[in-house]
């Protein structure tokens, strides 16, 4: 390690680089924090040492001909080009190696695919690109999308520890208990993978799969989406807290509460009507954190794939059609849904974003009594 | 002798028609191999290119040279060119070079569609490669183009990227057909199944690979083209359909394809070490049958590469088991190799250093496709670097290394001059020490957590990404010694002999160096 | 290695037969240039239909079209030319055998690729929609109201359709197909033994027969769309209903436009008995395209 590190310190190419603080890298797949990631890693060190063996075999005696059998030695070649007896065996043997491999193969399989009994079921569905989780045992669900800031990014901060591996809500489980997840997906195929747990499950549109893990250590647990889902594939990771069941109990009740509580707060704001300013500050907000990724922070989108919004004419003129698009996405295309995934408040500050910024001067201020209107269908 | 035409017997006692028009309207095996051979060389350099840029991106932590986006597309497009463009491509040059001249045919069988099956090559990576200057981009989403990325949330590229694919598979279906007329009805009297050098055997088998999975390829492509353009719902749930249903498509055709470009390579080998080694191939037999094994069963495994996507314990468990038994034919081929080694007479010219690498690099690639395989370690690998390393093992190490042995093996019977010895000998060491540290530290990586498909990632893996880049980097420049050879032993050099290499044998080495235009006129005799 | 060292210059031309190459041809770059046009040209008008926007796709399309169908053209000539003068060996007959023999294979396998996605669908991922095998919560969460049914006349998405009848015109259509197979195959006998009247009048009937099979085939096309509501966009079964009966259309009429030629030529006197290698081609190909049909009514229509 600090070899290859004292290596990069030599390179010219560090001109380009922002400051890095890297930390170690483990050399081996992690033994993991579950009783089947145990397994796996075992599963896994095996056959990594009857391959190693193999290998020196085969390589060894290769390696001894090619220093022995040399013609710069003078040797005269045999002439021999078969034997049925040692070619029976080097298929035969092969053939045992690998009984020996699956057996174990075969029974760890099967114990990660038993998902029944399970204390604690939660429904985990990836979206471009986030991941939203759903307790259903309790009211509870909430979104979970990257925290590391922008500027890190694109290497004008200095990248802290966590750089890419850190969201802003994590999913939390209790430890000691079997906790079963769903896995789904609102658009394309994305894959959840908390190496910690050896689980790695698919998440397909419109199908809903099953793996399970039983946690004993509390701690922090991260993991990224292990399946090519598009543009920011990369920036869409997992964080799992494994918190005792007393503590994990006390979590859920303070969600719930929130979530409750943020429902109440809805209701009052219809009432309200909010200043230019708080809504442009609460809209960039919004649009930098969920639409910015496919919209791009000028606004002008991607051509050809996502539309600019600088200029659109449903930006510019349509109000209702604006709004509409936004609470309820378009069917068939990335454009999701964002009545689930945002606030009243955050929809009508970022449609009056949307429709001040980058050139878009309307001066229209959209309330969230507006969106409140549309959602019920009383709109037009 | 007499002439392959009627009637004009002396006219075309090895008469090249000149200018553009002797490539454009060619007929000859030779030019097509040539052209093939070009294009694979121009192909794989392009390729690469794309590489050097993905490993620039990945050199540090952050985003420093391309977006996301452009990024994705690298991926995809280095994948598909290096798949399509450079591999098939090179293997289906050496087949046109090598094969009528191995069981003594006048040419391949049908020249005209074999002209046709290149020139259609060049405009179908036209067409992808122009897609890249779309608004949106070109293709972005794997060489795998899982649904419904490649659908539902796909740009409007997507329709090139499909029309191009069709393109490339027709070229194959007809290149394929073509190597197996040729072998079935051109083989010179005497040369007998059992007695085809293993070239010919595994590019057999490989065409009959290419027959049954291509045109499934081109029916998920087409499928995927329906469910974007014409609101067909293969790949979506809410119409009936389900996006794994393309997954099995795909790798029905992915799988053995995979195999596609492996068992010429295999093939090259075992024509090379005999050759330095002095001393038959052993097991010749067994070669046979192992390879054909290996083709089979390459139809029963396809789901390995799906193992996360949900399917059933007892399908999971099938195909692990069909997958690892795949370990003991190519087993058998490597155990015979080495065989074929034990108590000969060795000598260490470029082409055999290259077969060598071959053997040991492949096998730690199929070591890692082995691990690959046990489903539930498979969880922990998949979509890792740890299969990035496993198939550019198998791939760089394997695939190209062989074309490149081969290349160094054939190029005085091409040219009628030998190759730079010390430079083939650098370009080897530099090769070879230069992709070990571009592909090795990537199973580290791979078990330490990182994904593939990424253009960004955690802290933790900077230094190795830095260091595998700088391998990328070094590998590339190596492949410039690779060109400087080739241009110098086209251009002069110490003129072959016949034979070339004191332990050849078979047909290819009883014609003058260079071959003769039209090589056998007269079918020869083998005894 | 398995080879002993031979002579080359040992005259054996005698004994056997000359393998004709032909020197060079400008055809097949044409075909290139004809699939790129047609490849490029299709890319950008699928592109232009769906957006609604102007473009040369189309034309460029069209272009391609011709530029194919000038290249088939001289390339048929010269192959019928060189056929005619003698150039071609028995060998060489055999080459082209084969070679259609496996272009075949190959085109069996596209339609496999269908018939496994027709499969899967009715088999699995049916049953996962319905909470079969693992999937028990994909029924429960996702698709509660959902119900297997075949053939999926109300997709899990909740779009309708009718189901196309297995009696009736398909069953007609069938019987067309299986006895334009039998005609081809008199016509055949004909050509064997010379009969060139039975030749003549055998293949005009397997023509008709096909072009019949086609207008029904559009006829029952207007009908699924119009009367059904069975169109390309109603799910799963419409699906695999329109790209199965629709890849065979377009076999049939490649067959079709196949064996018009192949007409011509018998009445221009081409073919003997021995030799009729694009006749033989032409009824390999029709008969392929009628077991494609048989499978295809089965799987499609009656199951
Ligand atoms: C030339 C190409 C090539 C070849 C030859 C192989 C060979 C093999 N591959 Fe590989 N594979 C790929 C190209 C190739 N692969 C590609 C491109 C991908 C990724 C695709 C993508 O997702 O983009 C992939 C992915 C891939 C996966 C999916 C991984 C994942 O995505 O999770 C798996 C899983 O089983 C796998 C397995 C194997 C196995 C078992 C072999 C076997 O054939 C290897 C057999 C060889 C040996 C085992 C070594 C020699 C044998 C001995 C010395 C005998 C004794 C040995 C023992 C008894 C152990 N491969
Ligand atoms: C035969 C196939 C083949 C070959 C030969 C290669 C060759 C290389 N590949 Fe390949 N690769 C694939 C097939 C192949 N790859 C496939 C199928 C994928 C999966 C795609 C997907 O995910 O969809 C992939 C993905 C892939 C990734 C993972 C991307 C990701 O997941 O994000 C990476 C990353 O490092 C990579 C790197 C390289 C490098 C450095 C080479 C090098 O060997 C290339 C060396 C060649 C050159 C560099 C060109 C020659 C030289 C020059 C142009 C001169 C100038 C250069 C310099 C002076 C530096 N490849
Ligand atoms: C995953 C990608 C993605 C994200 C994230 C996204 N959009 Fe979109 N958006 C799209 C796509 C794709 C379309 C085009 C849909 C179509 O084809 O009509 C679109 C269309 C729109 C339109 C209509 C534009 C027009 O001129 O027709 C508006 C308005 C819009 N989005 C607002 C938003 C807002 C507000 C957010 C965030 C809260 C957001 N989008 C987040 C992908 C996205
Ligand atoms: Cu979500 Cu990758
Ligand atoms: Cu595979």
């Amino acid at each position: 390690m600090t070899k290859t590190r004292s290596l990069r310190w030599s390179l010219p190419t560090l001109l380009l680089a922002a400051t890095v603080d890297a930390t170690d890298m483990p050399l081996n797949m992690t033994k993991g924090v579950t009783e089947i990631s145990q397994q796996v890693y075992d599963l896994h060190m095996t056959i990594f040492w009857i391959c190693c063996v193999i290998g020196a075999v085969v390589f060894g005696i290769m390696f001894w001909s090619i220093v022995r059998h040399r013609k710069a030695r003078g040797v005269q070649p045999a002439q021999f080009h078969e034997s049925t007896k040692v070619e029976i065996l080097w298929t035969a043997i092969p053939v045992l190696i690998l009984i020996v491999m699956a057996i174990p193969a075969t029974k760890t399989l099967i114990a990660m695919e038993d998902t029944t009994e399970a204390d604690v079921t939660v429904l985990v569905t990836g979206s471009q690109w986030k991941w939203h989780y759903k307790y259903l045992d309790n009211d509870v669900e909430f979104y979970s999308l990257l925290a590391t800031p922008k500027e890190q990014i694109i290497n004008r901060f200095a990248k802290g520890d966590n750089y890419l591996l850190e969201v802003d809500r994590p999913l939390v489980i209790p430890t000691g208990k079997k906790v079963r997840f769903l896995m789904t997906s609102d658009d394309v195929i994305h894959s959840w993978w908390v190496p910690a747990f050896a689980v790695k499950k698919d998440a397909n549109p419109g199908f809903i799969n099953e793996a399970w893990a039983r946690v004993d250590e509390p701690g922090v647990y991260r993991g990224q989406c292990a399946e090519l889902c598009g543009k920011d594939h990369g920036f869409m990771p997992i964080v799992v807290i494994a918190k005792s069941p007393a503590d994990y109990e006390q979590w859920v009740n303070g969600e719930a509460e929130r979530i409750a509580k943020a429902k109440a707060e809805e209701q009052e704001l219809l009432a309200m009507n909010m200043s230019m300013e708080e809504l442009m500050s609460v809209g960039e907000r919004t649009y930098t954190a969920y639409c910015a990724a496919c919209h791009q922070p000028n606004g002008e989108g991607l051509p050809g794939i996502f539309p600019a919004l600088k200029g659109s004419a449903l930006a510019l003129e349509n109000i209702p059609g604006h709004i509409d698009i936004v609470l309820n996405g378009k069917t068939g295309t990335a454009m999701q849904a964002y009545a689930k995934q945002l606030s009243l408040k955050e929809i009508a500050a970022v449609i009056t974003y949307e429709r001040n910024a980058w050139g878009n001067n309307t001066g229209e201020l959209v309330q969230a009594a507006d969106v409140h209107a549309v959602m019920q269908g009383k709109g037009e | 002798m007499s002439a392959v035409v009627t009637d004009h017997e002396h006219e075309h006692h090895d008469h090249k028609p000149a200018g553009i028009k002797r490539w454009l309207y060619t007929t000859n095996h030779k030019d097509i191999g040539t052209m093939y051979l070009v294009f694979a060389l121009i192909m794989f350099f392009i390729g690469g290119a794309m590489a050097m840029v993905i490993r620039a991106e990945l050199f540090q932590p952050g985003m420093q040279f391309v977006e996301p986006n452009f990024f994705n597309q690298m991926t995809t497009v280095h994948g598909l060119i290096m798949v399509f463009g450079a591999v098939m491509p090179a293997f289906t040059g050496l087949a046109n070079w090598m094969i009528p001249m191995m069981i003594g045919a006048p040419d391949m069988a049908l020249p005209r569609m074999n002209n046709w099956s290149f020139w259609i090559l060049p405009f179908a990576f036209l067409i992808l490669l122009m897609s890249l200057f779309m608004p949106g981009g070109g293709p972005s989403f794997g060489w795998t183009f899982y649904a419904p990325l490649s659908t539902t949330y796909s740009g409007d590229s997507t329709a090139l990227f499909v029309f191009s694919v069709h393109i490339m598979g027709i070229s194959s279906i007809m290149g394929a057909i073509n190597v197996i007329v040729t072998i079935f009805n051109l083989r010179a009297p005497g040369m007998t199944w059992m007695k085809m050098p293993l070239f010919v055997w595994t590019w057999l088998i490989t065409a009959f690979l290419l027959i049954m999975v291509m045109p499934v390829l081109a029916g998920v492509v087409t499928m995927v083209l329906t469910d974007k353009y014409f609101g067909t719902s293969f790949f979506d749930a809410a119409g009936g359909g389900d996006p794994v249903l393309f997954q099995h498509i795909f790798w029905f055709f992915g799988h053995p394809e995979v195999y596609i470009m492996i068992l010429p390579a295999f093939g090259i080998v075992s024509s090379i070490v005999p050759t330095f080694a002095r001393k038959p191939l052993f097991g010749y037999a067994s070669m046979v049958y192992a390879t054909s094994s290996i083709a089979l069963l390459s139809f029963l495994v396809w789901a390995h590469h799906m193992f996360t996507t949900g399917m059933p314990v007892a399908g999971a468990l099938f195909f692990m088991y069909c997958t690892m038994l795949i370990a003991v034919p190519t087993g058998v081929k490597v155990f015979n190799w080495v065989a074929t080694m034990w108590r000969g007479a060795m000598t260490f010219e470029v082409p055999m250093m290259f077969a060598l690498a071959f053997i040991v690099l492949f096998t730690i690639g199929g070591f890692s496709g082995l691990m690959l395989a046990i489903t539930p370690a498979d969880f922990q690998y998949h979509d890792t670097y740890f299969v990035v390393a496993h198939f550019h093992y198998v791939l760089v190490t394997g695939a190209v290394f062989s074309i490149i042995a081969a290349a160094y093996y054939w190029l005085p019977k091409w040219t009628g001059h030998m190759y730079d010895e010390k430079l083939g000998q650098w370009h080897f060491w530099c090769s070879l020490i230069s992709v070990n540290m571009l592909f090795f530290p990537m199973h580290f990586v791979g078990l330490a957590g990182m994904p593939r498909r990424i253009p960004d990632y955690a802290l933790q893996f900077a230094d190795f990404n830095a260091f595998i880049s700088i391998g990328g980097f070094l590998f590339g420049a190596s492949q410039l010694i690779f060109v400087w050879v080739l241009v110098k032993c086209a251009r002069g050099g110490k003129k072959a002999t016949a034979q070339v290499w004191e332990g050849a044998e078979g047909l290819e080495w009883e014609v003058p160096s260079p071959a003769p235009y039209h090589t056998f006129e007269t079918p020869p005799v083998i005894k | 290695m398995l080879l002993r060292r031979h002579n080359l210059g040992n005259n054996m031309s005698k004994t056997y037969e000359k393998y004709y190459v032909p020197a060079q041809s400008p055809w097949p770059i044409v075909g290139a240039v004809a699939l790129f046009l047609i490849a490029f040209g299709a890319g950008n008008y699928v592109n232009e239909v769906t957006r609604q926007q102007p473009g040369f796709g189309g034309y460029m399309l069209a272009a391609g079209f011709v530029v194919l169908i000038f290249m088939l053209f001289g390339w048929f000539k010269n192959v019928i030319d060189e056929s005619m003068s003698g150039l071609y060996s028995a060998q060489m007959d055999r080459s082209f055998r084969q070679g259609m023999s496996w272009f075949i294979v190959s085109e069996v396998m596209f339609f496999m690729a269908f018939f496994g996605a027709l499969f899967y669908g009715r088999v699995i991922a049916l049953d996962w929609l319905s909470g079969g095998s693992n999937n028990a919560m994909t029924f429960e969460i996702l698709w509660p109201s959902f119900e297997a049914m075949w053939p999926l006349v109300k997709t899990p998405g909740g779009i309708e359709t009718q189901a196309m009848p297995a009696t009736g015109l398909p069953l007609i259509n069938t019987a067309i197909l299986v006895i334009s197979s039998v005609t081809l195959h008199f016509a055949h006998t004909g050509l064997e033994q010379n009969k060139r009247g039975q030749l003549k009048i055998m293949l005009l009937v397997t023509l008709l027969l096909g072009a019949t099979f086609l207008g029904l085939q559009v006829y029952e096309y207007i009908h699924a769309y119009r009367d059904l509501g069975l169109t390309l966009a109603s799910g799963f079964y419409g699906n695999t209903f329109f790209l199965l009966t629709g890849f065979h259309g377009m076999h049939v009429t490649l067959g079709a436009i196949i064996l018009l030629f192949v007409f011509f030529r018998v009445l221009k006197g081409h073919f003997t008995p021995e030799k009729h290698f694009a006749f033989q081609a032409a009824a390999w190909y029709w008969h392929f395209v009628d077991v494609v049909w048989l499978c295809l009514y089965v799987f499609v229509y009656v199951i």
